[in-house]
């Protein structure tokens, strides 16, 4: 288990004062004009060697990416972006950064616009955290009268922090969609390339970091980057704060070492599986566009990127939903199909017309009302949405179809034959109409 | 994507207070000059707010004029964004998450509730009071099953606790934000597995700055030898 020592959020749960004389008990602001100064390479050099890899589902290396930067500027300013739109299902912890450590975000702002040459930075909050906004924009009030960012601040990097709020659009927690809405259109995610590292916010070099990646920067300066790459497992390095949902006792949110094995974070923290390890029927470890996995695939799970990319899932956001065997897991699968529906922002035909049939499909076999030769034609219908569309919802909305069907391709027969077997001449389930 | 459109029943017009004028003028330059249509959605969020809770079109014009946006840009920002109600709304508006995490914990026995003591969705109670709409995943997962009525969320909902919520909202007495069952935030129920010590134990970490970085090396060098055991 994480020793507290080795905590990045120590007023998780809001026990502390958020507010900056809170924050900087717990050592936020403290060195960082001496980060500043050893220079922009320096800071991506730690960040780079800490191994921090983005915290907003893809795990794309940090510092690479603000190493995508313009080194040299051409004129049009350069622009931190912080995605706070957190909206993935199981997600929610962002959140808690928000309203109870917000300043560790705001130095993480300032450090981070810094490495990439911006002087200025938006987060760009979901618009549904509207108490989450409040407390925020006050942390930076005070950051702003402390001096602490701004122009003519402390750290002699001027650095101006807005924050921006979305109003309710999955969407735009996809990067160029992020960047569409924040330009005051509909959030409809933009072909790349051009990446926005080069033709970003208002046509200008642009890094979309999220918050839990942004607000993990000080400490990693502070510390030492050895430190952070000592924690976790190779490639896969560092603290990473949990959300654990569903069927488990007691449900929260909790910063573990990268890599911690599933059975260690659930029992420790969240209290166990509801009716024991061995009432667990499948768990989707990394929010809900990722593959879920079957009881028998999370004995020895390494909770890291790697190890479950391997399985065909992934870490995404770390929100780790757990369903026991009372679920009805294609009743479950359903609920996430018509999410992604409501979702779709209807740009691309494969995901705006794919989400919706495949809801429709889900939701007739969760009844038992379909014919098994549709369990492959579904299947098929989700490689013709992966990989066909702009940004990767389409991909996310096939991917926990994709899961349901290899793993629990048996449950969605059963039911089917109850269906059939249940089923009066009146209410058969009739041939559909010849193909045509 | 869902089909969203102007409510049949328009107010004739529109005008922001002189206070949120006076915001406006404020928001509009968190942006560059020449990019003030970023500031759409928050004023248009802005007049939902003064206006009841729902976006009128005569608001949506006044924004657009304002923002030297064309109506039709305005328009579809109105539409695409599923947090602007388009027709009016109970003075307390739940909005009741449905998806998965929720689900799984009991959203369904919620939205019984929701049918019962208020009515079918989008439709507002007789006395104005309430309204309810399944809208989907809030980020508060781990504090599921919950609601959002108007700005604050309330967690960690049950069937009893969620009809007592509405009534004691119909009934204009007091309530608490967060989560209904006595948790500390997105804390396990019944206390920390972690920070144990004194919560943050803040004092501790700084004043043994330096020793607590000995102490994480010597972590790392066990760590290391770990994975070859398993």
């Amino acid at each position: 288990m994480l020793k507290d020592e080795d905590r990045i959020f120590r007023n998780l749960y809001g026990y502390e004062d958020p507010g900056l004389k809170g924050a900087k008990k717990r050592g936020a602001w403290d060195g960082t004009r001496k980060f500043l100064q050893k220079g922009r390479d320096w800071v991506i050099d730690e960040i780079k060697s800490s191994g921090l890899r983005g915290r907003g589902g893809a795990g794309f290396p940090t510092g690479l990416k603000w190493s995508f930067m313009p080194k040299i500027p051409d004129g049009r300013p350069h622009y931190l972006v912080v995605n706070a739109d957190e909206s993935e299902p199981g997600t929610c912890k962002d959140r808690e950064i928000m309203r109870h450590d917000p300043h560790l975000l705001i130095e993480g702002c300032l450090i981070a616009g810094f490495a990439m040459g911006a002087n200025t930075g938006y987060i760009y909050i979901r618009g549904e955290f509207i108490r989450e906004r409040e407390r925020l924009q006050a942390a930076i009030d005070e950051a702003y009268d402390a001096k602490l960012i701004g122009k003519n601040n402390k750290h002699d990097w001027d650095f101006d922090l807005y924050l921006h709020h979305g109003a309710g659009a999955y969407i735009c927690g996809e990067e160029t969609a992020l960047l569409e809405s924040l330009e005051g259109k509909k959030g409809q995610p933009r072909l790349k390339p051009p990446f926005p590292a080069n033709v970003g916010l208002y046509g200008a070099p642009t890094t979309v970091n999220n918050v839990e990646t942004i607000a993990v920067v000080p400490d990693i300066l502070r510390r030492g980057a050895s430190w952070f790459a000592g924690l976790g497992r190779p490639n896969n390095t560092g603290t990473k704060l949990f959300s654990i949902s569903g069927h488990v006792n007691r449900p929260c949110n909790v910063e573990e070492e990268m890599g911690i094995p599933l059975k260690e974070l659930l029992d420790r923290h969240a209290g166990g599986v509801r009716g024991g390890w061995d009432n667990l029927l499948t768990v989707i470890p990394g929010g809900s566009s990722v593959r879920c996995l079957p009881s028998d695939m999370c004995q020895n799970l390494y909770m890291d990127f790697d190890t479950l990319s391997a399985l065909k899932s992934g870490l995404g956001t770390a929100a780790v939903i757990v369903m026991d065997k009372s679920t009805d897991i294609i009743r479950a699968i359903a609920r996430l199909a018509y999410f992604y529906k409501h979702e779709s922002c209807g740009q691309c035909t494969p995901c705006r017309e794919g989400t919706g049939w495949m809801y429709r499909v889900l939701d007739r076999m969760a009844r038992g009302e379909a014919h098994k030769r549709e369990i492959d034609m579904l299947l098929e219908v989700t490689y013709q949405v992966e990989g066909h569309t702009i940004c990767a919802l389409g991909d996310a909305a096939a991917w926990p179809v994709q899961g349901l069907i290899t793993h629990f391709r048996h449950v969605i027969e059963e039911r089917i034959d109850q269906y059939s077997a249940n089923s009066k001449p009146e209410g058969a389930v009739r041939e559909p109409a010849a193909a045509e | 994507m869902s089909v969203r459109r102007l409510d049949p029943i328009q107010p004739e017009n529109f005008k922001f207070s002189a206070a949120n004028m006076r915001w406006a003028k404020t928001q509009v330059k968190k942006y560059p000059k020449g990019k003030q249509a970023s500031a759409v959605i928050p004023l248009l969020w802005r007049a939902q707010e003064q206006h009841g809770g729902w976006l009128p079109e005569p608001a949506l014009r006044t924004v657009a004029e304002m923002l030297d946006m064309s109506f039709i840009r305005v328009y579809e920002i109105a539409t695409f964004y599923t947090m602007f109600n388009l027709s009016p709304v109970g003075k307390y508006f739940v909005q009741l998450c449905g998806t998965t995490p929720c689900w799984l914990r009991g959203a369904d026995d919620l939205k019984a509730v929701c049918r019962r003591v208020i009515g079918a969705q989008n439709q507002v109670s007789e006395d104005g009071l309430l309204s309810w709409l399944e809208v989907e995943c809030l980020a508060a997962c781990a504090n599921a099953p919950m609601v959002q009525i108007n700005e604050d969320y309330y967690e960690d909902l049950s069937a009893e606790s969620f009809e007592k919520l509405l009534d004691d909202l119909r009934e204009g007495r007091a309530v608490k934000p967060g989560p209904q069952n006595g948790r500390q935030f997105s804390c396990p129920e019944g206390g920390p597995t972690t920070l144990l010590n004194g919560a943050g134990s803040s004092k501790a970490k700084l004043s043994t700055k330096t020793k607590s970085k000995a102490n994480t090396l010597k972590s790392v060098r066990k760590k290391k030898s770990a994975p070859a055991k398993g």
